[in-house]
Formats: structure tokens, C-alpha cells, sequence
């Protein structure tokens, strides 16, 4: 597992009082951990302000709505992972 | 201020929209329903309201920073603390400074002086979103233009 996914799995963990045992790569963070709105908002300022980053959420849910994406694409966490990983990346 | 109507600020002194940064002006009206409950022979601006002008302060500066094209809904305060009592007839400088951007939300530090001296202070978040109908758009630019924002035609 990444050090990108254990430090969002944490951050999750901490922010949605979500037991970190049962965030896996695969778990879906809206459909399998539940996370809402508001909950998923808190994680976003957290993402971003650890790792100085502007996660495009809305243009992510804008390529969801318009059926160019799924929600899997962005949502599964090693798939989060990897597009935050895309983030730092384009950042350094 | 009209409280009844939900308008916490009076007028915009000082915004620079780029830099984040934003200072409104609030006087607390002498009389109000609002005080006939909270409270009776005691009237104190209640803190939630304190909360609202910190929130629609910063509002301001974030629909300021989008062009009037979005509207910043408030969505979580953190560690708001209400210092001391607010009562009719106090003049207040709310300001708020944004501290981060995030893609459709922002977060603001926003704090109320009274006499140069802070009343209140919380760090507030919104979602920030395209207007959800042309109508609040327009009310919106209406209040802003009526508040003192020359920015706005």
C-alpha cells in the first residue's frame, strides 16, 4: 500500500470517526464507508492542506455526471490514491 | 442591519477580493423582535447571529473572488467563540480572510471587533456554487451594489 493511501485512510479515519482497520485500497469512500457531503468536504481540506494540492472535485463530478467517468474512477481509494499521487506529481 | 431579514452587514469598508481579505461594517439595530426573546429584559445580539455576520461576511469576498458567478453557502464553523455580550446599538468591524480554496469550497478565518477589541472570531467553511437560480443571483447583486461594493455594475 501507498503512503498516499494510509495518510487519506487516516485522514479519513480521524475525520469521519471511521474505524482505519476497515478502510482497504478497495473500499469505495462513498458506497462502502459512507462517507457524506459534508464528511467528504473535511477530508478534501485535509487532502489538499497536507498535501498542498487542489483536488478538482468538482471537475470530477462534473465528468461523473456527464457520463465520462464512474464514480469508482475517483472514489475507490488506491484510485484516490493514484490521482492525488497524479496531483503531486504535476505539482513538483 | 436588518435582522428580520437576515442581513448581518450594513455596508462593505474594505475588500480586496484577490488577496482574500474583506472588512464589513454591522451595527446592531436598538430594537428587534429578536430581542424580545433573547432576551426578555436582558437584550443580547444572540451569538448564532454573530456567526451569521462573520458567514456572510466572508460570502461577500468569496462571490466577490467568482466573479458574482457562484454563491458561497455556508457549511461548517470551527471554534467559534463569542467573547464577550453584544447588546443594541453596538457598531461592529466583522472581518474575514480567506485562508484556503479549495475546488468548490472555501474556508475563511473571520473575527468581530468591537472598539478595536475581539468580540467573536470562528473559522468558517462554505461550499461554493454555481446560483441555483437567477433570482438569488440577482438579489444578491442588488444587496452587494446596496452595501457599498463599486466593484459591481
Amino acid at each position: 500500500m501507498s503512503d498516499t493511501f494510509d495518510a487519506i485512510a487516516d485522514i479519513i479515519a480521524e475525520t469521519c470517526n471511521i474505524e482505519r482497520d476497515t478502510i482497504t485500497p478497495e473500499s469505495h469512500s462513498i458506497d462502502d464507508l459512507g462517507i457524506d457531503s459534508l464528511d467528504f468536504l473535511d477530508v478534501t481540506f485535509a487532502i489538499d492542506k497536507k498535501f498542498g494540492i487542489k483536488m478538482p472535485v468538482e471537475a470530477w463530478m462534473k465528468e461523473v455526471n456527464e457520463g465520462r467517468a464512474s464514480t469508482e474512477d475517483y472514489f475507490i481509494m488506491a484510485n484516490l490514491a493514484a490521482k492525488i499521487d497524479e496531483l503531486r506529481a504535476a505539482k513538483a | 442591519m436588518r435582522l428580520e431579514y437576515f442581513q448581518l452587514i450594513d455596508r462593505i469598508e474594505t475588500m480586496d477580493a484577490q488577496g482574500g481579505t474583506i472588512v464589513c461594517r454591522a451595527t446592531i439595530p436598538t430594537e428587534s423582535t429578536v430581542f424580545e426573546g433573547h432576551f426578555p429584559g436582558h437584550p443580547l445580539m444572540p451569538g448564532v447571529l454573530l456567526l451569521e455576520c462573520m458567514a456572510q461576511t466572508g460570502g461577500h469576498m468569496i462571490l466577490a473572488r467568482n466573479n458574482y458567478d457562484k454563491m458561497a453557502f455556508l457549511a461548517q464553523a470551527d471554534r467559534a467563540k463569542f467573547r464577550s455580550f453584544i447588546v443594541p446599538g453596538d457598531v461592529l468591524d466583522v472581518h474575514s480572510k480567506l485562508t484556503h480554496e479549495g475546488s468548490g469550497y472555501a474556508v475563511c478565518e473571520a473575527r468581530i471587533l468591537k472598539d478595536g477589541k475581539t468580540v467573536a472570531d470562528a473559522e468558517i467553511r462554505y461550499r461554493v456554487l454555481p446560483f441555483p437560480s437567477p433570482e438569488l443571483r440577482e438579489k444578491m447583486l442588488e444587496f452587494v451594489r446596496s452595501v457599498g461594493h463599486t466593484g459591481v455594475a
